[in-house]
């Protein structure tokens, strides 16, 4: 008897459902993000930041996509540490430069909204410095990964890394806390949101959209990494069939 | 225990022997902070200023230069394997050169901070929070630079991956240490409260780091 998702960690049963949710995935993520932009530029113009308060449509999801890439790259290496799954560790393998993206991506936009804001494009304050951090974290993951060749003990390694690492996303989540000129949460706060519902409906729908785009992306990337590693495998397999039959290896 | 002292005592003898990491990384330390001076001017207002920072920072770049060793010289003459069979858990060994790493290392760097602080102009009532900060904030830098050093024990260029792995986890370190120093000076209770954090930092990472560098050399002795 097995459970749905030793069913679901088959690489052969996942790359054929992978295959079947994945166009649907990228169109229903074009559309939202589609309707989201209409929706955030026909949304009213913010009274005191006017149209440039318009960037958080796409820096929140993103920020918010950042740490839960890095939640998932963690929780992926800790089930590789675990149970030893292959497709684990093909997941935490390809969601490091998806994360790694999505934070740029607030970094930037971050930064562009910055500029008009607070009159600097960067400011040496928690909130900004703890996501750049996990920025460097991700590459740090990435770098750590390509430095070793043997694919099994780079897997264990930057898994442990990635676990070590997870200490970094209480420290973002709270960073807004320590004299910050970050604003502080107006969308998770307990009770009602601190935003208003003409401007709250299109960066829920932002938020959807960019989060299906990063699960359409990070299938992909784990469909090319399965694929990867079989024909490595097929030709690792060929070579050692060639050297069996000649005793000696071709040039 | 005794297995434990056996350890450290060795590493210890071994970082003050000749050709050891302490001569060089005071050597180092003691350069990093020369050279500031020389390239932001000899404005002594300006240096006073951002004295405890420099320090702070050449301590780490100077702890950083010895983490790499901290476990490759035992790989490259087999010792690690010896341990790794010995009597002593893996966590136990990764404690014991770790402790041994501060001693040679942090100790070392922190005693010396006030003497170059001589050279920063840095203000007389700062010396003792100084010192206090990078003793207690040094234990952390050696135990997570422990994890550092067993996650890049057998890769190619490891000095420049062990900075940039190990870098984003000494920044609270970093931002406590010298969050206390500066606050020593403006009123009495300022000092503690990052200074008790960065305590904690470092208690939580020697409780802690043991057991990742740990798993990750278990990996690299497969």
């Amino acid at each position: 008897m097995q459970t749905l998702t030793q069913r679901l960690a088959n690489p052969t049963r996942f790359m054929a459902l992978s295959a079947t949710l994945l166009p649907w995935l990228s169109v229903i993520a074009g559309l939202l993000i589609a309707v989201g932009l209409y929706m955030a530029f026909a949304a009213p113009p913010d009274y005191q930041q006017g149209h440039s308060a318009k960037i958080m449509y796409v820096h929140v999801p993103s920020a918010w996509l950042a740490m839960f890439g890095y939640l998932h790259v963690a929780g992926s290496s800790f089930g590789y540490l675990v149970f030893r799954h292959p497709l684990a560790d093909v997941s935490a393998k390809t969601a490091a430069p998806i994360g790694a993206l999505f934070t740029l991506l607030c970094l930037v936009t971050g930064s562009l909204w910055g500029k008009p804001m607070w009159g600097a494009f960067w400011a040496w304050d928690p909130r900004l410095t703890s996501v750049l951090i996990l920025f460097f974290l991700y590459l740090g993951l990435i770098a750590l990964r390509s430095s070793i060749e043997d694919e099994s003990l780079a897997a264990s390694l930057t898994a442990v890394l990635a676990v070590v690492g997870i200490v970094i996303l209480p420290i973002i989540r709270f960073s807004v806390d320590w004299n910050s000129i970050h604003q502080q949460p107006s969308v998770s706060r307990l009770g009602s949101p601190a935003i208003h519902a003409s401007l709250l409906a299109p960066l829920l729908v932002m938020a959807v959209g960019m989060s299906v785009l990063f699960i359409a992306l990070h299938l992909k990337a784990m469909r090319n990494e399965v694929l990867r590693r079989r024909v490595k495998a097929l030709r690792l397999a060929e070579v050692q069939a060639a050297g069996g039959l000649m005793q000696q290896p071709a040039e | 225990m005794t297995a434990f002292r056996q350890l450290v005592h060795r590493d210890l003898t071994i970082a003050w022997k000749e050709g050891g990491t302490i001569g060089v990384t005071l050597g180092f330390y003691l350069i990093v902070v020369a050279m500031l001076p020389l390239s932001l001017g000899p404005d002594l207002n300006l240096l006073s200023r951002i004295a405890a920072g420099v320090l702070w920072v050449a301590l780490l770049l100077a702890a950083l230069l010895s983490l790499g060793r901290m476990f490759e010289t035992d790989l490259e003459d087999g010792s690690l394997d010896v341990l790794a069979t010995g009597p002593l858990a893996m966590e136990g060994v990764v404690a014991a050169k770790g402790l041994a790493h501060w001693l040679a290392t942090g100790v070392p760097l922190a005693v010396l901070a006030p003497v170059l602080g001589l050279l920063l102009n840095l203000p007389v009532e700062t010396y003792g929070p100084l010192v206090a900060t990078m003793l207690a904030g040094t234990p952390a830098i050696s135990f997570l630079g422990a994890i550092g050093a067993a996650l890049t024990l057998r890769t190619r260029r490891g000095g420049l991956l062990l900075a940039l792995l190990m870098l984003p986890l000494f920044v609270p370190t970093l931002i406590f240490g010298i969050a206390a120093v500066s606050a020593s000076g403006t009123e009495p209770g300022a000092f503690t409260s990052p200074f008790l954090i960065l305590a904690a930092i470092s208690l939580a990472a020697v409780a802690l780091a043991p057991f990742a560098a740990a798993a990750a050399l278990r990996f690299q002795l497969r």
